[in-house]
């Protein structure tokens, strides 16, 4: 069971509460600000010593969130990719000329923005580029060096070098409808989440597969630990880790599996510097766990919705939340 | 599954029919009523018609297949795409309508709706509405799998466009229906003018509304393979709210070549340590040909009235009700399919009888 009892250590107590109103979807720091990204319209922006106030960024539903380290690009079924910034200035970054749906936008080295609309992938670097997936785009993730995109779609994966004319796209092949994609840190793994409860992975340099199944759901939340040693997933009902740290990754390998619970995990968030993860559950419940012990710090109790948004602040001693009905908070962890 | 307090499902129903039947003449209609209700409408990318409605979604209908090596397990993965984004925006509308192409076969559409647990949390599946072409379903049964696909799986069917049929054009066309498929709620129209509750709000894919299993026929209950007896008193609350006061003493029987309906019935407790293991492993082996099933379940020492309904190898059961006092334990289960083995799935339910 989850701890709930005295002898749980607990931050709750270290929350400063943001009530929002209408479900968050993605949370991000801008430095020290806070921002939550609505399922509509909006960003609520939390600086450390002001009220929270509302920058409205889309004409309806927010279906994709990203951010780098001044600014959180956020795309819409309006058909655009918004920047807003930590002072509330926002600008559209691009308008898709059909007005479809924005499904997915990722930021990759020197802030280069990737995104895709049903089947196709867009580039902006120095010159928009575009790429025709064979079937709708399932998610994007650029590795962390050189620009080189991986889009997951049905039946695998495509490494894109949008820059390098006349290279071929590569293709990555596994049976099956994959729907998000991550590089692990160093750049030798791409992970995708698929339909089934499963994960499905690549090491790029031989394109050696991993299979890595179990969960009870399908994985809609993926984290790499600080250093890359560890993939931190949601789906089931405890925090499951794939290790990253050898060269085969978790190839032949058990999952770790920290803070057993009889509710699910929807959400995780990797600390940036130590190897804490947050755990975000379906009924509510935000559990800070340690990887090598599976010590917990209890950091918000059950409450009326999912936890759907998490984040550290890049210095790790802020944790921001939020939940499906609009609840928002602000965790000291000090 | 974990318990969520979560709020209502938003219900979503599914229009399907051959092209040029009247779906959009339907969908139009649907959202011209004056009804107070506010619908997201998914349309197929490539529609030519246009639809008045602030919501409109197109969609381009990719059937993507799981990867566990059971090529019926599909999901339309535009849907799953879809459906996400639109629960985002989940005060703006009370229902979902999905319009599919006239080439679609309904199942990926439902089963999406089972297999995927982020949508099945949030949405469900109110029930498949196939609109038929008084005049041409006949051909289209003959030449496209399709069409009686969109007939075997229907929940509700509108025989669309009776004002281009004679009376004994209509009458064939309603026995040809009801040789693929006895139990849909059938309604003639013309123009697609039906009650908007007789599509919308029906429920059918709720495990607490399998009320009954008989046929959708007033005095007309032949089928080939279980006799009925009409002394069962549960099926007094069913919405038989439709037009359906003419006679259909003269109407014809069919017996469609591929598509046919299996109807079973037991007045002996079955013993589950069977009956589960059966069913489990017809379907695993049978499920590319049955389309839909549904079942009523009196199990030996237990109380309770168990429900159960699937979509080819999707099965989804449970506990409804305790029995009621005087309620005849009968088991009943209809499967609908293409092929069926009819006499060895009627031996394996048999074999699932309790031992006295």
């Amino acid at each position: 069971m989850a701890p709930s009892g005295s002898d749980t250590v607990s931050v709750v107590e270290r929350t400063r509460p943001i009530a929002i109103g209408t479900g968050i979807v993605g949370a991000h720091f801008l430095g020290r600000t806070a921002a939550f990204v609505l399922g509509e319209e909006a960003i609520v922006l939390a600086p450390p010593d002001g009220e929270a106030r509302r920058i409205a960024a889309h004409d309806g539903a927010i279906l994709a969130t990203a951010a780098g380290d001044s600014r959180v690009v956020t795309a819409g079924d309006d058909g655009k990719i918004v920047a807003t910034d930590a002072d509330g200035a926002s600008s559209i970054l691009a308008r898709d000329p059909k007005q479809r749906w924005i499904d997915h936008v990722a930021l990759g080295p020197d802030g280069v923005v990737a995104w895709s609309a049903g089947k196709t992938a867009f580039v902006q670097a120095k010159e928009l580029r575009e790429f025709e997936a064979p079937s709708t785009v399932g998610g994007l993730a650029f590795f962390p060096k050189g620009l080189r995109l991986a889009i997951a779609h049905y039946n695998g994966a495509t490494l894109w070098f949008p820059n390098a004319a006349g290279a071929a796209p590569e293709k990555l092949e596994w049976k099956g409808s994959h729907l998000g994609a991550t590089v692990s840190p160093d750049g030798r793994f791409l992970v995708t989440t698929m339909q089934e409860p499963m994960l499905h992975g690549w090491r790029v340099a031989d394109r050696q597969h991993m299979r890595m199944s179990g969960y009870a759901a399908r994985v809609m939340s993926l984290s790499w630990s600080a250093g890359g040693h560890w993939l931190a997933t949601a789906g089931a009902s405890q925090l499951v880790l794939w290790p990253f740290q050898g060269k085969d990754g978790p190839m032949g390998k058990t999952p770790r599996l920290l803070t057993p619970s009889g509710h699910r995990v929807d959400i995780v968030a990797c600390h940036p510097g130590t190897d804490v993860v947050a755990a975000g559950y379906d009924n509510g419940l935000l559990l800070l766990a340690r990887i090598e012990d599976g010590a917990e710090i209890l950091a918000k109790k059950p409450g009326d919705a999912p936890v759907t948004a998490l984040a550290w602040s890049g210095d790790g001693r802020l944790l921001a939340w939020g939940t499906e009905n609009g609840e928002g908070g602000i965790v000291n962890v000090g | 599954m974990p318990e969520q307090s979560s709020p209502e499902k938003i219900p979503v129903t599914v229009l399907t029919g051959y092209l040029g039947a009247g779906k959009t003449t339907l969908l139009n209609r649907i959202l011209s009523e004056p009804h107070g209700k506010r619908y997201a409408v998914i349309v197929n990318e490539f529609g030519e018609i246009g639809i008045d409605n602030d919501l409109v979604v197109g969609a381009d209908e990719e059937v993507f297949e799981m990867n566990n090596g059971c090529i019926c397990c599909t999901v339309r993965g535009d849907l799953v795409r879809i459906l996400d984004g639109l629960m985002r925006r989940k005060g703006k509308f009370d229902a979902i309508i999905v319009e599919t192409t006239g080439l679609a076969d309904p199942a990926p559409v439902a089963q999406t709706f089972f297999i995927d647990e982020n949508v099945e949390r949030k949405t469900k599946l109110d029930a498949v509405v196939t609109v038929a072409d008084a005049k041409w379903l006949n051909e289209r049964l003959k030449d496209a799998p399709e069409a009686k696909n969109q007939i075997a799986f229907a929940d509700v069917i509108l025989i669309n466009k009776t004002d281009l049929v004679s009376p004994d054009e209509l009458s064939d066309v309603e026995a040809r229906i009801r040789g693929i498929n006895p139990y849909a709620k059938l309604h003639k129209t013309q123009r697609a003018k039906v009650p908007l509750d007789a599509v919308l709000g029906r429920n059918a894919f709720d495990l607490d509304r399998i009320l009954d299993l008989e046929p959708d026929f007033l005095g007309d209950d032949h089928d080939h393979h279980h006799h009925h007896d009409h002394d069962h008193g549960h099926h007094h609350d069913h919405d038989h709210d439709h037009a359906h006061s003419h006679s259909h003493g003269g109407l014809k029987h069919y017996h469609d070549e591929d598509m046919q309906s299996i109807a079973l019935h037991t007045n002996k407790p079955l013993d589950p340590d069977k009956f589960f293991p059966w069913v489990q492993d017809l379907v695993q082996k049978e499920g590319p040909s049955i389309l839909r099933c549904k079942g009523i379940l009196a199990f030996k020492d237990d109380d309770q009235r168990f429900v159960f309904q699937g979509v080819h190898m999707i099965l989804d059961g449970d506990h409804q009700r305790p029995w009621k006092d005087g309620e005849k334990r009968d088991s009943r289960i209809v499967f609908i399919g293409r092929n069926l083995p009819g006499k060895m799935i009627t031996e394996g339910f048999e074999s699932c009888i309790a031992k006295a």
